[in-house]
C-alpha cells in the first residue's frame, strides 16, 4: 500500500471513529433529555462520516488499487494525492469548525479545500480507470 | 473471499433493499407526516449509511487489506465478528426505536443500546483494522 494511500486510511478511520462517538451520542440524547444538546452537532457528524471517512476512505485505496499505467511506478503522482489529502482533512476540519462556531466563511473554505482535493485525485486516478490487459501495469494491489 | 466479508456484503445489500423500502415507505401519500414516517427518515438513511455504504467498506477491508503473518491472516475473529454482529444488532435496534420514540413511546433504552452497540462496531473494526493498514 503507498504511504498517502496508508495515511489517508488511518485518517478515514480517525474520522469514522469521531464521527461515531459523535453519532452515539445524539442518538442516544433522542430519548435522554441529558444528551439532547448533543444534536446541535449534526453538521459535524454529517462531515465527519461522508467526506472524512466515505469519501476518503475511497480516494485513498483506489490511489492503491486502480491499474498503474504501464511502465509508471507506483509512487508516481504521490505528491500530487499527498496534496490532496492534506487539502481533504484541512476541509473537513475547517467545515467542522465553521458549523460549530456558525462561521459560514471558514465553512464554505473548508468545502473549497475539499472540492480541490478531489479535482486533484480526479487529475491523477482519471488515466488510471482503465481495463487490465493494456500494456504491462499489474493489475489490483500488490500489498 | 474470507467468511466475514461474504456475510458483511450479504447483510449491507439487504440493508441497501431495507433502507430503500423505508424511504419508500417515508415517501408515500398516505404516510407523509405520519410518526410512523417521520421516524423512517433517519432509519433510511443510517441502513444506507451504516448497513450498507459503510457495511461494504468493512467486508471488502477485511478482504483485501494487507493480511497479518500467521494463523489469524484476516485480523481477530473476535473483533472481526464482534464488529458485525455489534453493527448489525445496533441498526436492527434503531429499526425499532427510532419510530416508537417518534410516535411518543419512551424507547430510550433501545436507542441507547442501539448507540452503544454501533459505537461498539466501529471501535472493534478501527481496532482490528489499523494493524493491516500498512506499506510495503
Amino acid at each position: 500500500m503507498p504511504r498517502v494511500s496508508l495515511w489517508m486510511v488511518r485518517a478515514a478511520l480517525l474520522h469514522l471513529l469521531a464521527g461515531a462517538a459523535i453519532g452515539a451520542t445524539m442518538l442516544a440524547g433522542k430519548g435522554l433529555s441529558s444528551l439532547v444538546g448533543a444534536l446541535a452537532l449534526l453538521g459535524v457528524h454529517q462531515e465527519l462520516m461522508l467526506i472524512g471517512w466515505m469519501v476518503q476512505m475511497v480516494l485513498g485505496v483506489g490511489f492503491w488499487i486502480f491499474p498503474r499505467l504501464p511502465g509508471r511506478a507506483r509512487e508516481e503522482h504521490s505528491g500530487f494525492a499527498a496534496l490532496a489529502a492534506v487539502l481533504l482533512n484541512a476541509g473537513v476540519l475547517a467545515a467542522c469548525t465553521g458549523d460549530l462556531g456558525s462561521l459560514g466563511w471558514i465553512t464554505a473554505a473548508g468545502r473549497a479545500a475539499e472540492l480541490a482535493a478531489v479535482l486533484l485525485f480526479l487529475r491523477i486516478a482519471w488515466a488510471r480507470v482503465r481495463p487490465y490487459g493494456l500494456g504491462a501495469a499489474a493489475p489490483g494491489p500488490t500489498g | 473471499m474470507p467468511t466475514l466479508t461474504r456475510w458483511h456484503l450479504r447483510t449491507g445489500l439487504v440493508c441497501l433493499v431495507l433502507g430503500l423500502l423505508a424511504l419508500l415507505l417515508a415517501a408515500l401519500p398516505s404516510l407523509a407526516g405520519a410518526w410512523f414516517a417521520l421516524g423512517l427518515v433517519p432509519v433510511a438513511i443510517h441502513l444506507l449509511v451504516m448497513g450498507w455504504a459503510t457495511q461494504m467498506i468493512f467486508g471488502v477491508a477485511v478482504w483485501m487489506f494487507p493480511r497479518q503473518r500467521g494463523e489469524r491472516s484476516f485480523g481477530s475473529p473476535v473483533l472481526g465478528w464482534g464488529a458485525y454482529g455489534a453493527l448489525n444488532l445496533g441498526l436492527l435496534l434503531r429499526l425499532v426505536g427510532e419510530p416508537l420514540q417518534a410516535s411518543g413511546h419512551r424507547a430510550a433504552a433501545l436507542l441507547a443500546a442501539s448507540a452503544a452497540l454501533q459505537l461498539a462496531a466501529v471501535l472493534a473494526f478501527v481496532l482490528n483494522t489499523w494493524r493491516r493498514v500498512r506499506g510495503t
